[in-house]
């Protein structure tokens, strides 16, 4: 029996969730006893509230950017232009619901603000377009770190800086308002829980069969931990990258339409800000290793979004002031690198062989 | 015992498991001052498993070492080093763009007033010990611009200068080394010994064994066999003792292949014309045919890996053709030739074979599935048929399927990338160096096997530094000198006239 806790243990500490798991439910343990009423759900007029409902809607954008971010960490690299991605698809977006802004002349600028289903362009347009750039914006990427053999790195470095100034050309500077509601419903609607939550799932549901129903996750693994050996097996490396770059920016495309619909504005300059690093961070917690890459957790990526999202919410109610969160941030990424250390994870695992060794010697 | 007293290490009863694998059982080491002892065993027979806990890598389960008569616990390599015991691994493990005295004295650099460092003493210093080696060479040009043999030395200096080494671990030391550099190599182990120091040997290559050790260790399986003096051990009863069987496998398979020399057939199935690439391999002309077996024999760096590299569409060419089954050949990627039907079992194990952190089941489907493309993936429980039935067929040691290739001995990682290409069931397959650094049962197993896929119509081209398995596995052997073809043999042939071939017409 004894050997079967010590086998349980070490499977369980191997397995990629352990950690990530373990530091949501340690996260949520000390909530349990330091924040009274943090696991109250309400029911207000068909809407669920509460702050693990609030974690979920404000965790869902990272969560479908970590989607992306994992499969590209996955072949070695790193994408910082989620953010930028982000801002360019909700220019575009709001430019197609209101395009007086940038010198249209439409019959009646009024009815932009005043009838609340009116749109210029389709809604099912106003939501395809934009995807399909960032589509591209992700593809731009791939093309530069596969064919280019640019450092992942530098080469999207150019998208970050350059997305946001395109992104203001697109609305020519000016934050444009959005009116129309069935448009605002991505972002604010309620289906009993946020429909964000929904099309987080649905995304993450969908990268799971993308790439573990077909061969590309194992390409994609493959191919970050000897792209060598793969090329020699007859794997083309060049366009697993760039499928990991595209579905990147797709994901943040998403990721975009999300926020935009949420606070109702394009603002090419505060959207999606710093969500490259709490994407990457969040695969970083999910366990796929960055530089490295190989195996990845779509799973732990998740996770690792809902372990971010959690600290940040258990912090604002615990009464930390907003401009002190960014601090906490810092101190989970000094405890992720310190967790994640091989020499550490070695200790957990020796910590069931070492217990069952002094139950043996009793 | 006068005997104890002349052992500097005394490991007894050394016990270590690895999930799944018991690596060693209560296996008995000592090693004498001024010694050279070959430590030998089939892949897997657990002699890495025992340097690394010498070097404090591993940790043992049970059992002592015994350090010039103090028991000691060996925590880490580099505790392992203060206490005088020095490894020389396989991989060069030093940094090829630093300088060759840097590397040597990395860490112990002279200073002067403790701030800077003192280049010129760096230089000479490095410059003595390396003297003492019998090397002279540029030691402020950077270590990655010599050879193996030249990298291997400063490695040695570097063990000897760190460490002060009382012990010094050579793992595998000669598998990338050209005859001279070996003897060279051996001189100085000589040397060291005769300084007092006591030299581990783990080779692969018997002939080194008898040519240089003083005693000889066998593991099998991860138990010790026995320890014996060099000299008073028959050849033959060695490789009973490591296989722990008598050989005559190999002596069944020259009729074998002259059986299956009758199924080759006369149509062509991949014909190079004048294939050739600038500075890589000169336009060669080569027919190959299905059930046959041909024979790649040359030196290393003659250019039989550019060969194979043509073959398989990793370069591409810049002269001549290439027809497979009469078509010619456009697409020269790994790829393609999967399509094609030809598979490349590639040199470097591990850069160009495993994928480490992959399971064995996903290494053995990888190639399978890159032919079948990114969409009509091999079901899970197809995954697991194949792989299973490859880990019989070719019996590799694994404790399952799910095994990360990583954890496998070097002789089974290799077998896995064997059932890479059969999975792929290709017609043309190339065997390139496929069994160096393995064991003489999977060596000969290797052999078999190549000759048993002529017989299924298949067609291979084996590689192999080691003339006599050319020899025995090949219908027709072609032999390549400073990287061109240089001449063809078929039917019998003797080893002399090949020697010759490769050495070329001045000997």
């Amino acid at each position: 029996m004894n050997g079967s806790f010590s086998r349980t243990w070490g499977r369980l500490t191997e397995s990629m969730l352990f950690l990530p798991t373990a530091a949501l439910l340690l996260i949520l343990i000390a909530d349990f006893f330091l924040i009274p009423g943090f696991f109250s759900i309400q029911l207000k007029g068909g809407h669920l509230y509460g702050n693990l409902i609030d974690i979920l809607v404000h965790g869902s954008p990272t969560m479908i950017l970590a989607m992306g971010m994992t499969l590209v960490i996955a072949t070695g690299g790193v994408d910082l232009s989620v953010g930028a991605i982000m801002a360019i698809t909700s220019s575009v977006a709001c430019v197609m619901i209101n395009p007086t802004i940038v010198g249209m002349n439409l019959t009646d600028p009024q009815k932009f603000i005043n009838d609340p289903q009116y749109t210029w362009a389709p809604l099912w347009a106003v939501i395809v377009v934009p995807m399909v750039i960032a589509t591209l914006c992700g593809l731009w990427n791939g093309v530069l770190v596969a064919y280019g053999r640019i450092q992942p790195m530098v080469a999207t470095l150019v998208l970050m800086i350059a997305g946001r100034g395109i992104a203001q050309l697109i609305t020519n500077a000016i934050q444009i308002i959005i009116f129309n509601d069935t448009y605002a419903f991505i972002g604010n609607g309620y289906i009993l829980l946020p429909f964000s939550l929904y099309v987080a799932v649905a995304v993450f549901i969908g990268a799971w069969l993308l790439t573990r129903r077909t061969s590309i996750g194992v390409f994609i693994e493959s191919v970050g931990i000897n792209y060598r050996s793969s090329f020699y097996s007859g794997i083309n490396e060049k366009k697993i990258k760039l499928f990991a770059y595209g579905f990147c920016g797709f994901c943040a495309g998403i990721a975009g339409l999300i926020v935009t619909s949420n606070i109702r504005t394009s603002d090419a300059n505060q959207i999606g800000m710093y969500t490259e690093l709490d994407a990457i961070l969040a695969v970083v917690i999910g366990g796929t290793l960055l530089g490295t890459g190989g195996r990845f957790s779509l799973m732990g990526s998740a996770i690792g979004a809902l372990v971010l999202q959690t600290t940040i919410t258990s912090m604002l109610s615990f009464g930390v002031p907003a401009s002190a969160v960014i601090a906490v941030k810092a101190l989970v990424v000094i405890a992720v690198v310190l967790l994640y250390a091989e020499q550490v994870k070695g200790f957990v695992r020796r910590l069931g062989s070492s217990s069952l060794r002094r139950e043996t010697a009793q | 015992m006068p005997e104890s007293d002349r052992n500097i290490v005394v490991m007894k009863g050394i016990d270590k498991s690895f999930p799944g694998v018991h690596a060693l059982q209560n296996v008995d080491f000592s090693l004498a001052k001024g010694e050279i002892h070959a430590l030998v065993g089939e892949n897997g027979a657990g002699k890495s498993t025992l340097i690394k806990i010498l070097t404090g890598v591993d940790r043992a389960d049970r059992g002592t070492i015994e350090l010039d008569g103090r028991v000691v616990v060996v925590r880490s390599p580099l505790q392992a080093q203060e206490l005088g015991i020095s490894t020389v691994y396989q991989e060069v493990n030093l940094c090829p763009n630093l300088t060759v005295a840097e590397n040597i004295l990395i860490g112990r650099q002279p200073s002067r007033f403790g701030v800077s460092v003192d280049w010129k003493k760096l230089n000479t210093q490095a410059r003595e010990y390396l003297k003492q080696l019998e090397v002279q060479i540029d030691v402020t040009r950077p270590l990655g611009s010599y050879s193996v043999a030249i990298q291997q030395m400063a490695a040695i200096a570097r063990a000897l200068v760190v460490s002060n080494a009382k012990v010094l671990i050579l793992d595998e030391p000669t598998s990338s080394l050209t005859a001279h550099e070996t003897a060279q190599l051996f001189k100085v182990m000589r040397k060291l010994k005769s300084e007092g120091i006591a030299v581990v040997f783990i080779t692969h290559f018997l002939d080194q064994v008898y040519e240089v050790s003083d005693r000889v260790t066998v593991l099998r399986n991860g138990a010790l066999v026995g320890t014996y003096p060099t000299a008073s051990l028959a050849r033959l009863e060695l490789i009973r003792l490591m296989l722990g069987r008598s050989i005559t496998a190999l002596d069944d398979m020259s009729a074998h292949k002259i059986e299956s020399s009758q199924h080759i057939k006369t149509d062509a199935l991949l014909k190079a014309d004048e294939l050739g690439l600038s500075n890589s391999i000169d336009p060669f002309t080569l027919t190959l045919h299905a059930g046959e077996v041909v024979g790649l024999a040359g030196l290393l760096g003659s250019g039989r890996t550019e060969v194979a590299n043509l073959l398989f569409g990793v370069d591409k060419p810049d002269a001549g053709s290439l027809t497979m089954d009469g078509k010619p050949v456009t697409d020269f990627t790994p790829a393609g030739s999967i399509h094609r039907g030809i598979a490349l079992c590639p040199e470097d194990r591990k850069v160009e074979g495993i994928v480490a952190d992959l399971s064995v089941r996903e290494n053995i489907i990888l190639a399978m599935q890159a032919g079948l493309g990114w969409f009509r993936r091999i079901g899970t429980k197809e995954q697991y048929e194949i792989a299973d039935k490859y880990i019989k067929l070719l019996n590799i040691s694994t404790p399952t399927a799910d095994q990360q290739i990583k954890n496998l001995s070097g002789g089974n990682q290799q077998k896995v990338i064997l059932a890479r290409w059969l999975a792929a069931n290709p017609r043309l397959l190339i065997l390139d160096e496929p069994t160096r650094g393995i064991d003489v049962g999977t060596k000969a197993d290797i052999q078999k096997l190549v000759l048993s896929l002529a017989e299924e119509g298949k067609s291979c081209i084996f590689i192999s530094s080691e003339l006599d398995e050319v020899l025995r596995t090949s219908h027709r052997i072609v032999v390549m000198r400073d990287r061109s073809k240089v001449t063809e043999f078929s039917g019998q042939v003797d080893e002399q006239d090949i020697m010759q071939a490769i050495a070329g017409s001045a000997s």
